[in-house]
């Protein structure tokens, strides 16, 4: 075990760590997470996009036209200002980003590992605070709204797709997103590849 | 022989009903599915324009343009109202007769369409992304203002010449002086600037006192030329209905509009009165009324080379240019014959002696014989219009034995008659005015309805037929009424317009005066008498929400629709209002209800458009103090 966490990882495993620092550069540029809601009378749908600093709409109206539906329901009005993680978010891609830079100057198994386990642990970290803004965003509604269904929240899904009156709502990871799955694929990859080596030279 | 008299009559029931359901499948658009072609028509007396799909024959919409239209409050809100304004004053109607879609390179583009008003003499522009009037411009020097808005092959210019020949400038004299050639025409060269499509008059032409009726310029080696139709060349002034009808050929007027421009570079045209109106709507902010006033006015005589007259039998009333601009086709509204001239054989005899016959204001006449290319000789009774399929066939509308008849290019054989119910005048190809038709559908546009559709009193719907000219022989599709007089169309495929239409008026670009973009900043503002009201709209509420004014007070609504979302206008009406309709105000839009504060008591103020769930809720009040 020792042996496989001390040992220095190949120079295509070193490229390809790199590759992975760069990969990740490009999720300041893309959504992360996207949440589509169909309805009637929006057949050309209506999208939400989470990116790493911001939310936007789908396209240029969608936020507005979506808060609008929500201030029937006494939703409150979703805003990039009122989730303060989207500030240091950013950040912590530029710790990831940072960890593979140094992994490609000290090349070693370990360093992969802890890769990996950042990826995951921010990864938990990020769906929990996720899942914690939709319950809010679902539960917390103005009782004087105008439309009141007793029993109904509209708590979107984390992962998949649900129906909400008249709205189904599906989320799914986006390119960013993807861009984070596959990053943490390579990297089990990369200590696949080099337990082998071991293996086989042994 | 029983037995096979009712074979006979089964097989020609089950054919015919056959031909009924193919007929109906091919003009049946399934619910969502779009249709194919939009279709532009004139509303004749209502001054609007009206937009369908074909081959659905469905309704889409009524675009306000030369007349007043409380549904929406066009031509009555402070935005709007300046675009019906003349020399004459505000006139909130007119008579829209023909619809001209701007052309590149002699095929359609789906920028514009042009629209003349035959009464005030006017011609506006409809914007083809919101589907809104955006200019109209008035035609001074002129009276009915009918053989119009034809343009060139760029939409370089718009062509308008005067129906009723009167003085120019106008003068009150003998009414019998009008034989005496007292009274003119005018020939117009509106200009049409490539990108914003502004409007601006750069020349008239003087011409003799004849009605001048229909127009359609060249294109390809005809480009330089554009072609008027005139009859009553007898200047008859009274019963027109016998007098006019005399001379047994009336003319096509060849107007070198290349040639006039270069007269007036030249410094021929001169200075001459007229004043006129232009008003432009930018978008989103209130129409700008100019006055104008002078011309400059080209007189045939001081630029040889402008203008010819080829005989045409007989009170000729369309003047159509086939797709390879080679064949001016004139339709003859007493005339036996369908004739076509050639536009090559008018380039070679023009400037040659011995082809002219005589000469009116200096203006060559050139002989029947020199310029034709051939006669359709017995087409029908009372050949109107002429529209081609790109395919080598022409179809004129034939008003006085109701039908279009098939013609063929070159040979001048008759190839088919199509009923028409009833008495069509203009019809329609898609593109066919073009240089590139489409050639799949036509509509004949019809004056009478008679026995089509159900009875409902004495005014009955006038009425359009869509045939299907896709096929070797044309075939009757499917008949619809109109709104108005469908007096002529232009049809466009709809993949050249459907994905460029505006959905919503970005809220960023609103530059209007009074706009507020931001609940917050609704508010009322008092200035002596005058009380400005800066309100919003969203669904499902107003702001200000409630408003006090005194009884005669003039109170300024300016309504912000601050909606991005697409197909979400809101409405705004005021109870007992008397003189403002409804507005109808579109997502990102700021309009002006002007109200004049009546005796105290409270007034409901409410929107008119089912915009939500809670539009019945989306009401508020207004206190009328003493
Ligand atoms: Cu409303």
């Amino acid at each position: 075990m020792q042996e496989l966490l001390l040992k220095k990882i190949s120079k295509m495993n070193r490229l390809l760590i790199l590759g992975v620092g760069l990969l990740l550069l490009s999720v300041y540029f893309l959504p992360i997470w996207h949440i589509a809601l169909d309805a009637p009378q929006y057949p050309e749908g209506l999208g939400m996009k989470i990116w790493i600093d911001k939310i936007t709409g789908s396209s240029t109206y969608d936020l507005q036209n979506i808060n609008l539906l929500n201030h029937y329901i006494g939703m409150h009005e979703i805003v990039s200002e009122s989730v303060p993680e989207l500030l240091f978010m950013p950040y912590v891609l530029g710790f990831l980003i940072f960890g593979a830079f140094v992994t490609f100057l000290h090349p070693k198994v370990y360093m992969v590992i802890l890769g990996i386990l950042n990826i995951i642990i921010l990864g938990i970290l990020g769906m929990y605070d996720f899942w914690r803004w939709e319950y809010n965003y679902g539960h917390n509604l103005n009782p004087d709204a105008p439309i009141v269904v007793p029993g109904m929240a509209y708590q979107p899904p984390l992962l998949g797709c649900k129906e909400m009156l008249n709205i189904t709502a599906c989320s799914f990871p986006s390119w960013g997103g993807i861009i984070l799955f596959v990053s943490l694929g390579i990297l089990i990859w990369v200590i696949w590849d080099e337990k082998r080596r071991i293996d086989v030279s042994s | 022989m029983i037995l096979i008299g009712l074979g006979y009559g089964c097989k020609g029931g089950a054919a015919t009903a056959a031909l009924a359901s193919d007929a109906a499948k091919r003009v049946y658009v399934a619910p969502g599915e779009k249709d194919e072609v939009y279709a532009f028509l004139s509303g004749g007396f209502s001054g609007q324009m009206s937009v369908y799909g074909i081959p659905s024959t469905r309704l889409f919409k009524i675009i306000p343009v030369f007349s007043v239209f409380p549904e929406n409050g066009y031509g009555y809100d402070e935005e709007t109202k300046n675009m019906l304004r003349t020399t004459n004053g505000y006139v909130p109607w007119d008579d829209s007769h023909h619809i001209e879609a701007s052309m590149t390179d002699g095929k359609q583009d789906g920028r514009w369409l042009f629209m003349n008003a035959n009464n005030s003499p006017r011609l506006a522009r409809i914007d083809l992304r919101s589907f809104e009037t955006k200019e109209i411009i008035e035609i001074p020097n002129s009276a009915g203002n009918h053989a119009s808005p034809f343009a060139t092959e760029n939409t370089e210019y718009l062509m308008a010449a005067t129906r009723f020949s009167v003085p120019i400038p106008q003068a009150s004299v003998p009414i019998e002086n009008f034989s005496k050639g007292d009274f003119k025409g005018t020939v117009s060269m509106v200009k049409v600037d490539p990108k914003s499509g502004r409007l601006s008059i750069e020349l008239q032409i003087l011409v003799p006192g004849f009605d001048y009726d229909l127009s359609h310029c060249g294109k390809g080696k005809s480009h330089d030329w554009c072609f008027f139709t005139s009859y009553n060349s007898e200047q008859a002034y009274k019963m027109i209905e016998v007098g006019a009808s005399k001379n047994d050929k009336d003319y096509i007027l060849a107007f070198n509009w290349v040639r006039a421009k270069q007269c007036l570079d030249q410094g021929k045209a001169s200075n001459f009165g007229g004043e006129y109106y232009r008003n432009y709507l930018p978008e989103n902010q209130p129409a700008i009324s100019e006055k104008l006033s002078g011309v400059k006015m080209l007189q045939p005589k001081d630029c040889p080379g402008v203008m010819y007259y080829m005989p045409t039998p007989k009170s000729p009333h369309g003047t159509d240019v086939d797709p390879t601009g080679e064949y001016i086709v004139g339709g003859g509204k007493l005339a036996t014959v369908i004739p076509v001239h050639s536009f090559s054989k008018l380039m070679d005899v023009k400037d040659k002696p011995e082809h002219r016959s005589g000469m009116i204001m200096d203006i060559p006449i050139l002989k029947y014989e020199s310029t034709l290319a051939g006669e359709v000789k017995k087409p029908c009774l009372g050949p109107l219009h002429t529209e081609f399929d790109g395919k080598g066939y022409a179809y004129t509308s034939c008003f006085v034995s109701s039908e279009v008849v098939k013609w063929e290019l070159g040979t001048w054989e008759v190839e088919q008659h199509l009923p028409a119910y009833y008495s069509v005048g203009h019809l329609s190809i898609v593109g066919g005015s073009s240089k590139d038709p489409y050639g799949k559908y036509l509509i004949a546009l019809n004056k009478i309805t008679k026995d089509r559709y159900l009875p409902v009193g004495m005014e009955l719907p006038q009425s359009a037929q869509l045939y299907d000219i896709s096929g070797g022989k044309a075939e009757l599709l499917s008949d619809f009424p109109t709104v108005g007089e469908p007096h002529y169309s232009q049809m466009i495929p709809a993949k050249l317009l459907m994905d460029k239409a505006a959905k919503i008026y970005p809220l960023e670009e609103n530059k209007h005066p009074y706009a507020i973009k931001n609940e917050k900043d609704a508010r009322v503002v008092r200035e002596g008498n005058t009380v400005r009201v800066y309100m919003t709209q969203i669904r499902s509420h107003f702001k200000p929400d409630t408003i006090e004014v005194r009884s005669g007070d003039t109170v300024f609504f300016h309504v912000t629709n601050l909606e991005q979302d697409f197909d979400i206008p809101h409405g705004f009406a005021v109870g007992g209002a008397p003189e403002m309709p409804n507005l109808l105000i579109m997502p990102g839009q700021t309009r002006t209800f002007k109200w004049k504060a009546p005796k105290p008591g409270i007034y409901p103020f409410y929107c008119t458009d089912f915009c939500s769930a809670l539009h019945q809720e989306m009401q508020q009040y207004i206190r009328v103090l003493p």
